[in-house]
């Protein structure tokens, strides 16, 4: 189970959050067309390794956070808010 | 006399209370402090249980939960515990216990005749055997298998939630597993760091290894007592940790001593939730079985289990013993048997030398170094070994008991789940695991360590890593207790398999041999993992803890690899079984769904309402205990003859402020709302960004920057932290707040031609005039003399209000609006007629929004904005979502009135009746016509309007013919909520 450090409300479980997909993913321009919103929509990585997600505290202070989490080892390398940069391990820089 | 016996006291039992129970049906006497297992061996009791496939007899193998064939099912008071290990289960006065897979007796099981069967039944013989004809699999094959193969008896578990269980959540520094002599030293180490410590043991007794060496018992208690005495530590025994699932979070199963009888208000089974910052892997080892024919035979034995039985309940598992090793730690059970008296007729050691072999022939015991046990001989039972010594010479030995010993496996399968990296240790021929210290340490057996006393010095260091990782200074403890030094030792000799003719077993609780490794390695099942689900080697409850191992050690072989090269299957939770109850927990009913109430749940219940449950919400469905259409449509047509009053508490309310609060509605509604006026309302509908509709719901704007909107029921936790989302991620820069208001608020609809008349009554501070307070108009209003809201929102079709109050009013305000309203002819309806009347309005919920319509095929299209960007606008107007052939909202009525309609029943044309062109969604009886109109989702339905169809309902045996309709079976022109 991760244990995911909310910058609001501490260390808490997972349990808590609701998993919200992908955090890379842009959404396109209102003009963008159909096949920008498809991939926005449908199109999605399987990365090995670390990866950025939001994750929603809904049974907390309902924030959303952009957590970097290692797919293998469920390390968490940084929790960031939307509006802030984010916070990507230099490999992937 | 063969056979085991009591031959002393152990250090277990040393009360010697005389304890009653019964095993397959007799009445033996056991010890306080024995397990079922010894107590059995102490009795003589020899087969304690059939094999899965063969039906071989098979007796106690091992002293652990690492136990394959010694299965039994409890009874007791929550029924029938079917496959728990003889081994582990703690006598008690009363228990009653039985064998298992045999019938009709254990003695003459008729389904023997499967192990005359055996060359017939090798691995994948299922697969390839049961296959035709296919209709045979479900009348005969099925049943005739399960009737053979399996373990304990499931007993449908009606009871199963009455079995008390609690959950508990706890939280420490470091959580050391395993209580061995290295689980000791780390959390006396890691207390005088201050690091608060939980040790967790399987065991009753804890002190792992050091228990069964009697110059290890005053080292042992001597940490107890100052473990014991520390307030940092907490001593868990019967703790048996059944998975690491990352993050320092493990789950661990207590269990408290049983009894006989019901537990009263003792609690059996606790499932621990443990959160940790670091943690000590000191699991030990588990010792593992060689390979050779005859090694199942009742009379074989793991050497540490036998040492165990001695040691700790003064049982001889024979009279005439042999032992057959590849190293030394089957030594000290000869050396242990014979200081007790028991007789071991010799050891039997592949190696050459040992300085333990030396030591074993200076205390009077005969040793074959450089030997080999080729065969254990006998039918019922072990009878003789045949021995093949350093020269090659042969000779039978005539035993009633063998103890086997192929080495010590580290118990890897916490550290595989942390993500440990298994690393071949060649000293102990077995895999040891890499663990970040991130994550914690492995310790003592589990770390490839040799010796209680370098397991001691191996725990001080883990503890002392811990306490680096932990940026803490370094341990110091000047009076640690001064541990016994380990004897000289040499390493084992690898030992997997004695091949020869005759079955040899890697995993006896699932039959699978030697043979049936290199057969599934012929047949291409090459990989480790696919190997072991070929022949299932190690599927079975005891994971094959102790033959694991040599099945692969014999498929590395057949593979001409090394063993390392073969690696291991991954181990996953749990360890070991637990119980369905365990895992419940406390969280059972409504501690698992709770109820939700609305404010006005006691006044429903005080008149007489039955509930619906809707999601976790406990809706009144309609004011009578007769739930049939008759009270339902008396209700209804009270609605829309004169006037009644509805609880929609339940619906979720979201306050949006803030000056980007229009703009945000925009975005996430795909009708436009920043137009709204002060003081109106209108119908909002969300899409999801793949065109799809989401919600619905009404918008009514309180302020410039302030909105209330007003979600399905079913939706409202969804819409929030969809909203949520979009806010803080899309726009994280606009000024909008998001409020969920949905519990501060009671909500009531008051709906029909009398509505005005009554509310007009109630209200202060809104003229209700037509022109003053028009359809969709929203205000603040004091009603029935509290501060609250009035809406003119019409669900049911009716000139309709819904007023909202602060929740804690709702029963006040309930109250007075209907002794008001009551003699002008308001009464209460549920939601039962609420669903007729908004039915016959063509109003949709959830039935209708079920992830799969758009706002085309709900005919809400026109309502979208044709400009600006909003959540769905982009894939809404995708042509998938656009062209012929999707479903659409269309009515429905029965041609003939005296038919009914039922939901999901589905629509054919007569001329293509194998194609089902879509179905009934929700259905009514009429409140103003004769017979029932429905909604229904329909192929192209626009355009079949006029058509006729029919309805067919294969389960009820019903086909009969429907008009297509416009799905506003009532007042289509709108003129009654205007009025």
């Amino acid at each position: 189970m991760l244990r995911i450090p909310c910058p609001h409300c501490g260390v808490r479980d997972e349990t808590e959050f609701r998993y919200r997909g992908d955090a890379t993913l842009t959404r396109p321009a209102a003009d963008a067309g159909d096949t920008a919103f498809t991939r926005y929509v449908y199109e999605r990585n399987n990365p090995k390794g670390w990866h950025a997600e939001w994750w929603l505290h809904v049974a907390g202070c309902r924030a959303v956070l952009r957590v970097v989490r290692h797919t293998v080892t469920h390390g968490i390398h940084s929790v960031t808010l939307p509006h802030e940069p984010a916070d990507i391990p230099v490999e992937l820089r | 006399m063969t056979g085991p016996t009591r031959i002393g006291t152990g250090f277990f039992d040393q009360s010697a209370t005389p304890v009653h129970f019964r095993f397959d049906g007799q009445t033996y006497l056991g010890r306080d402090g024995d397990t079922l297992a010894s107590a059995l061996l102490a009795n003589g009791v020899q087969v304690v249980g059939r094999s899965f496939k063969f039906h071989r007899r098979r007796g106690i193998y091992t002293a652990g939960p690492e136990e394959p064939s010694a299965l039994v099912t409890v009874i007791g008071p929550y029924g029938r515990e079917p496959n728990r290990p003889a081994t582990t289960l703690v006598l008690y006065d009363g228990l009653v216990a039985e064998s298992q897979n045999r019938w009709p007796s254990l003695r003459v099981d008729l389904l023997a005749v499967f192990g005359r069967l055996s060359r017939f039944l090798p691995a994948g013989f299922y697969y390839k055997t049961f296959m035709w004809p296919a209709a045979a699999w479900e009348r005969v094959y099925e049943p005739l298998i399960r009737r053979a193969a399996g373990l304990g008896r499931h007993q449908a578990a009606t009871n199963a939630h009455k079995i008390p269980a609690a959950t508990a959540q706890v939280h420490t520094d470091v959580l050391v597993i395993g209580a061995g002599p290295a689980g000791l030293s780390a959390a006396l180490s890691l207390s005088a760091a201050g690091l608060r410590v939980i040790l967790a043991d399987q065991d009753e007794h804890l002190g792992g290894g050091t228990t069964l060496d009697p110059d290890w018992h005053p080292w042992r208690a001597a940490m107890l007592e100052r473990l014991s005495a520390d307030p940092l530590v907490r001593l868990w025994p019967r703790t048996t940790v059944i998975g690491a699932y990352g993050h320092g979070v493990f789950g661990a199963l207590q269990t408290t001593r049983r009894r006989a009888g019901p537990a009263g208000d003792i609690v059996p089974e606790t499932l621990q939730i443990i959160r940790a910052a670091s943690t000590v892997l000191a699991t030990g080892c588990v010792e593992r079985l060689i390979a050779l024919p005859g090694n199942d035979l009742p009379g074989v034995m793991l050497a540490g289990a036998a040492l165990r039985y001695l040691v700790g309940h003064g049982v001889a598992p024979g009279h005439r013993t042999v032992i057959f090793t590849n190293n030394d730690d089957a030594y000290a059970t000869a050396v242990e048997s014979r200081r007790r008296g028991s007789a071991i007729e010799a050891i039997v050691d592949v190696r050459e030398y040992s300085p333990a072999a030396d030591r074993a022939r200076g205390a009077g015991l005969t040793v074959y170094a450089g030997a080999k046990i080729e065969a254990i001989l006998g039918e019922r039972a072990v009878r003789a070994v045949r021995v093949r010594d350093r020269e090659g010479q042969r000779f039978t030995l005539p035993v009633d008991c063998v103890l086997l010993s192929g080495g010590q496996t580290p118990a890897t399968a916490l550290a595989t789940q942390l993500s440990a990296d298994l690393r071949w240790n060649s000293a102990i021929a077995a895999f040891t695991p890499d663990l970040s210290p991130m994550i914690g340490q492995v310790a003592g057996a589990a770390h490839g360590v040799c010796g209680l006393s370098a397991a001691v010095e191996d725990g001080q260091s883990a503890a002392q890593q811990i306490a680096q990782t932990l940026g803490l200074r370094p341990i110091v403890i000047s009076d640690f207790p001064t541990a016994p030094a380990d004897a000289p030792r040499a390493d084992l000799e690898p030992c997997w398999e004695i091949a020869g003719p005759g079955k040899a077993f890697v995993d006896l609780q699932h039959d699978v041999t030697t043979a049936d490794i290199r057969l599934a390695r012929r047949e291409g099942y090459e990989h480790v993992e696919h190997m072991k689900r070929y022949t299932t080697h190690g599927m079975a409850t005891d994971q094959g803890r102790i033959g694991g191992l040599v099945g692969h050690a014999v498929l590395a072989t057949a593979r001409g690899i090394d063993i390392a090269a073969v690696g291991q299957p991954r181990a996953r939770p749990f360890l070991e079984s637990v119980p369905l109850a365990a895992l419940a927990g406390g969280e059972t009913g409504e501690h698992f769904k709770p109820k939700r109430r609305l404010p006005l749940h006691d006044w429903h219940t005080a008149h007489g309402a039955s509930f619906v449950n809707a999601g976790l919400w406990l809706r009144p469905l309609v004011y009578s205990h007769d739930t049939g259409w008759d009270a339902v449509m008396d209700e209804a047509r009270h609605v829309r003859r004169e006037a009644g009053i509805t609880d929609v508490s339940s619906l979720g309310k979201i306050e949006v402020a803030g000056s980007d609060a229009a703009a945000f509605l925009d975005f996430v509604y795909a009708n436009r709302l920043s137009t709204l006026a002060m003081g109106r309302c209108r119908y909002g509908l969300m899409l999801r960004e793949d065109g799809i509709v989401f919600d619905d719901g009404t918008v009514a704007r309180l302020g410039k920057d302030h909105f209330l909107l007003t979600t399905t029921t079913a939706n409202a936790a969804a819409v929030l932290e969809h909203l949520e989302f979009h806010r803080q991620t899309i726009y994280p820069h606009w000024d909008v707040t998001l409020t969920d208001v949905g519990d501060h608020w009671a909500q009531f609809a008051v709906a029909g031609p009398l509505s005005r008349t009554v509310l007009t009554e109630v209200i202060e501070g809104v003229d209700l005039a037509n022109d003053a307070f028009p359809f969709m108009a929203a205000a603040g209003a004091r009603i029935a003399g509290v501060p609250g809201r009035l809406f003119r929102i019409s669900f049911s079709g009716e000139l309709a209000y819904e007023v909202a109050v602060p929740a804690r009013y709702a029963r006040e305000v309930w109250s007075r609006i209907l002794e008001t309203g009551a003699p002008l002819g308001l009464k209460p309806y549920g939601l039962d007629a609420l669903n007729t009347l908004r039915i016959e309005k063509g109003h949709i919920t959830s039935a209708e929004l079920n992830g799969q319509t758009s706002a085309r095929d709900l005919g809400l299209e026109r309502l979208g904005k044709t400009d600006g960007d909003h959540i769905g606008a982009t894939l809404a107007r995708r042509p998938a979502l656009q062209g012929a052939g999707r479903l659409e909202l269309v009515g429905v009525r029965p041609v003939d009135s005296e038919q009914r309609l039922r939901n999901g029943t589905h629509l054919i044309d007569p001329d293509a009746p194998t194609t089902s062109l879509g179905y009934v969604t929700s259905c009514t009886p009429a409140t103003e016509q004769v017979g029932w109109v429905g909604l229904a989702l329909l192929n192209d339905g626009r355009i079949r309007i006029g058509q006729r169809l029919l309805a067919v309902s294969p389960l009820h045996h019903e086909s009969h013919a429907v008009e297509i309709v416009s799905p506003h079976h009532l007042d289509p022109e709108n003129r009654r909520v205007r009025a």
